[in-house]
């Protein structure tokens, strides 16, 4: 059994004069045990389709399971079975943390004692602040408190909805430290995120922009299909490098990545000899160029523009 | 020739009580660079940069922007920089137009002067034809660019940016780098803070703190050279995993 | 049950944590009771009068006498002519005139159809009706002492006996009344704001999603206000006895227990707002438009509803106020026992039975 399935999920918001889609015809499946990203930047429909698997709203057409369960017809069922962190920081400010727990395992039919063990680990950073009101916690710890909310009563299929958002990176890490520990004790998990960079953690990818999924791969799939050649071009002047290769009708898109220029060509071109024409021309100095592997952003980037 | 600074900070230090946010930090940004201001959460950077911007009053240490001293001439700061931050940008109920027209009044432009500013800005932005729309109804990234271009609407001397692209697509966030790399051609001192690591590259020079303190500053190339990594994310996380603080204060 | 238990626990210490909220729902009624019982009284007391005595005999001098006695007016001025009345008036100083004629005594005496003209400012028709029935009546019982024998046949008489409130005080209007308003407002306005909040918060997005059903979380979030609300029903009949010598003269536990009645309707009003609303400012407007204003015209408190065009009056009884009104006055005031409200309560629980009825079916069990 699939821990999650949707098909062709349909989900409009009315506008002005015509309705506004938030999902497009979103078909997708998730398997039990799987980490599965969901990545878009923001108002690409993450947080519609989160909300429809939760079973807190329902979409305009098609057909969606979560643990074999259907979201309309067995909301009931779902809604006991999952753990959901919503995209705002969804806790009780004027609660402390201990009494924040305490709140969602009782409502949750357990007790903190009783799912202890999934959630010590990470518990533990944040007990020394257990009698701290939520509101007064720092990011990385109201995210940990929030984790620790919606796992504490064991639930089988874990959706967090941009837990990393405005974090730093370091904490971003420790995060995706603690996804892999819940993984290996079976939990099947959905998260959000609007960075690329965390699509190679998970086992597999949808990449979503304006309501549609643009591609469902594992992450080496996504960057497998990318199949032109691409460059890394650096130099001394890269704005006016930039500028050179937007304006050569050859180029297909040219992106800053970092320190280098990340170049592709149109139709079946190599590009190689032309990179080195354009290079030429422009009398650049330190020049370097190099093939290389495309990595999530420079896929999601080239099927945005499809 | 040695370019003018235009903020020039000598141990600063912000105290709340005990504790110490932001740390005896010196630097200083040179006239049109784009610096960039990192560090992990609970590092000091918003204080460090509220206190720049004249809102919050330093414990102790010195410091001036734009030739201002921000323990006497807040004033005088605010006309000279402009600030934009994810969470506060625009007014949603108020058109484009309006907007512009807003902020360029805020800051004492003159009417002509609006009416001038108001259509390059729209050309620069191609955004004429939505100039009459809702802010609430445009895209993320259009937002935020349109934040952008109407925090330096007053030409300031430098311009605040607090994790100017964070949810925004990746076609969008280099159109709005691009935005930043022209205002910086123009003279405008870029100060920036980030979560993307990719972005801290695209810094002239980039420093980095941890518990209040300016662990490392220099170009990201350097930088990168000096800690033995291939990108910034690396350097990162070699320098914010010596924080001790517990990231227990809220900025 | 457990999960009923921590549900109001934490609801609870939602309102203990906010001092300041907590301050102004205890502190409100007894404010409101302060404001109304001293200040903004529509009862009248040394009410400033003048007197235009063109007869000027033993009659008009023992009646002006009288009038300037009573605790109700204070005779701050005589005047010579209509012109000079009119003058006061307008100066400010005066709010009742009153006019003896020429020959007053004689005509008492002979003519038996002596008048007395009442010139009240109805710039504040209340006032001004109050006013002139206090003096009508110290007139006639002047005109009763005089001719305590007086048998004839076609003299018609007034008898005026205030029932229940001899004293006319207007306490035992507004007490009532501020029980019904404190109740609207602390149950249906914060009821409506908390859930709301959740709303805004994101919480709720997590406690739909717990098995806790919807019901329950209605009834949970609702049960802290009910006992804020009884705090509050005590203190307002703690001050109404003890600081406005306003008796309970009928059952205490009967008006507790149609108190609760009330509460729970209020409760119901609450819940339905936070249907609609999505921002805590809308449920608060909302809350103070839909139940505030109309509790304040249409209950009886303020403006009396017989002096109301129909269409008003037939508005006014889906105020549920109203009818809560009519039983604390009948109960607490007039110590009228059950047999005499069963009609009022009857109408008040059919209310809160549809509006709880309705405001949990409309109770959203997703989002949006």
């Amino acid at each position: 059994m699939k821990a999650i399935t949707a098909e062709n999920i349909v989900k409009s918001y009315p506008a002005k004069k015509t309705a506004v889609y938030a999902l497009n015809n979103v078909s997708f499946a998730v398997d039990q045990g799987e980490i599965f990203g969901l990545i878009g930047p923001d108002g690409a429909g993450k947080t519609s389709l989160f909300r429809i698997l939760t079973t807190l709203l329902l979409a305009d057409t098609g057909k969606a399971t979560v643990d074999g369960f259907d979201v309309i017809n067995d909301y009931q069922n779902i809604r006991n079975r999952i753990g959901y962190m919503p995209g705002r920081f969804s806790l009780y400010q004027d609660l402390s943390v201990q009494e924040n727990l305490e709140f969602f395992a009782t409502i949750f039919n357990t007790s903190i004692q009783e799912n202890y063990a999934l959630i010590k680990e990470i518990y533990e950073q944040i007990e020394p602040f257990k009698t701290r009101r939520a509101g007064q916690l720092s990011g990385g710890m109201k995210q940990k408190l929030a984790l620790c909310c919606a796992l504490i009563h064991k639930p089988s299929v874990l959706f967090l909805d941009e837990p990393t958002t405005g974090v730093d990176a370091v904490s971003r890490k420790e995060f995706w430290e603690m996804l892999y520990r819940l993984k290996a004790q079976g939990i099947t998990i959905m998260v959000a995120t609007p960075y690329m960079d965390e699509a190679g953690r998970c086992d597999r990818v949808a990449l979503i922009q304006k309501g549609k999924l643009l591609s469902v791969d594992t992450p080496n799939g996504i960057t497998g299909a990318f199949n032109k050649p691409l460059w890394s071009v650096s130099a001394n002047n890269m704005f006016g490098l930039m500028n050179d290769l937007k304006k050569d009708p050859a180029v297909e898109s040219c992106f800053p990545f970092g320190q280098v220029h990340h170049v592709v060509f149109k139709g079946r071109e190599n590009g190689r000899a032309k990179l080195d024409e354009i290079v030429g021309r422009g009398n650049y100095n330190q020049v370097t160029i190099k093939a290389i592997k495309p990595n999530i952003e420079d896929c999601f980037m080239a099927l945005m523009r499809e | 020739m040695e370019k003018e600074n235009v903020i020039v900070t000598n141990e600063l230090t912000k105290r709340f009580g005990y504790f110490t946010a932001v740390d005896k930090i010196s630097f200083a940004v040179q006239k049109g660079e784009i610096f960039g201001f990192i560090g992990a959460n609970g590092a000091g950077k918003t204080t460090a940069m509220r206190m720049l911007c004249g809102l919050s009053l330093p414990t102790s240490g010195t410091a001036t922007v734009a030739g201002f001293d921000v323990y006497k001439q807040n004033e005088q700061i605010k006309k000279n920089i402009g600030y934009m931050s994810q969470k506060f940008s625009l007014y949603e109920d108020l058109t484009i137009r309006e907007n512009i027209r807003f902020y360029a009044g805020i800051y004492g432009l003159e009417d002509r002067r609006i009416r001038e500013k108001t259509a390059l800005l729209l050309q620069q932005l191609h955004m004429e034809d939505q100039q009459g729309t809702l802010v609430r109804a445009l895209p993320l990234g259009w937002k935020q660019k349109l934040a952008f271009s109407i925090a330096i609407v007053h030409d300031p001397a430098i311009v605040f940016l607090d994790e100017p692209t964070g949810g925004v697509d990746p076609i969008t966030r280099r159109e709005f780098w691009s935005l930043i790399y022209e205002a910086a051609a123009r003279g405008i001192t870029i100060f920036v803070t980030t979560h993307y690591m990719d972005e801290a590259e695209y810094c002239d020079r980039v420093s980095i703190m941890v518990d209040g303190r300016i662990d490392a500053l220099d170009k990201p190339a350097s930088l990168m050279q000096q800690y033995n990594s291939a990108s910034m994310d690396g350097v990162f996380l070699q320098l914010a995993r010596k924080a001790t603080r517990t990231e227990d204060l809220i900025e | 049950m457990k999960q009923f238990v921590i549900f109001v626990k934490k609801e609870w210490l939602h309102i203990w944590r906010d001092r300041r909220t907590l301050f102004i729902l205890l502190f409100m009624p007894i404010i409101q009771i302060v404001l109304y019982g001293f200040a903004l009284t529509n009862e009248v007391k040394n009410s400033r009068i003048a007197v235009f005595d063109q007869s000027r005999d033993e009659a008009t001098r023992a009646i002006t006498g009288e009038i300037g006695a009573s605790r109700y007016f204070n005779l701050v001025k005589n005047v010579y002519s209509y012109q000079g009345v009119e003058a006061t008036f307008r100066k400010g100083e005066i709010r009742l005139a009153v006019v003896f004629p020429r020959g007053f005594r004689y005509d008492l005496l002979h003519g038996n159809h002596a008048q007395v003209q009442l010139i009240a400012d109805a710039s504040d028709p209340n006032t001004a009706n109050t006013l002139t029935n206090y003096a009508s009546s110290i007139i006639n019982n002047y005109q009763q002492t005089l001719q305590p024998a007086a048998t004839l046949p076609y003299t018609i008489k007034t008898q005026v006996r205030m029932l229940y409130n001899p004293e006319l005080k207007g306490a035992y209007n507004f007490v009532p009344g501020v029980m019904a308003l404190v109740l609207m407002l602390v149950c249906a306005m914060m009821t409506s704001i908390a859930i709301v909040k959740e709303k805004e918060m994101g919480t709720m997005e997590v406690i739909l999603v717990s098995p806790l059903k919807p019901f329950r979380i209605i009834i949970a979030k609702t049960i802290p206000y009910l006992l804020v609300s009884m705090v509050n029903i005590a203190s307002i009949l703690l001050l109404s006895v003890y600081a406005l010598d306003v008796p309970i003269t009928g059952n205490l536990g009967l008006l507790i227990a149609e108190s609760i009645v009330f509460t729970i309707t209020s409760l119901s009003v609450g819940i339905l707002i936070s249907n609609t609303a999505k921002t805590q400012q809308t449920a608060m407007f909302t809350s103070m438009m839909s139940l505030f204003l109309p509790t304040l015209l249409f209950s009886g408190f303020m403006f009396p509803i017989e002096n109301m065009p129909a269409p008003l009056r037939v508005i006014s009884n889906l105020v549920p106020a109203k009818w809560y009104f009519i039983i604390v006055k009948d109960v607490m005031i007039k110590g009228l026992g059950f047999t005499a409200v069963w009609r009022e309560t009857l109408i008040l629980v059919s209310m809160t039975a549809v509006l709880l009825g309705v405001s949990i079916y409309k109770f959203k069990i997703r989002l949006i």
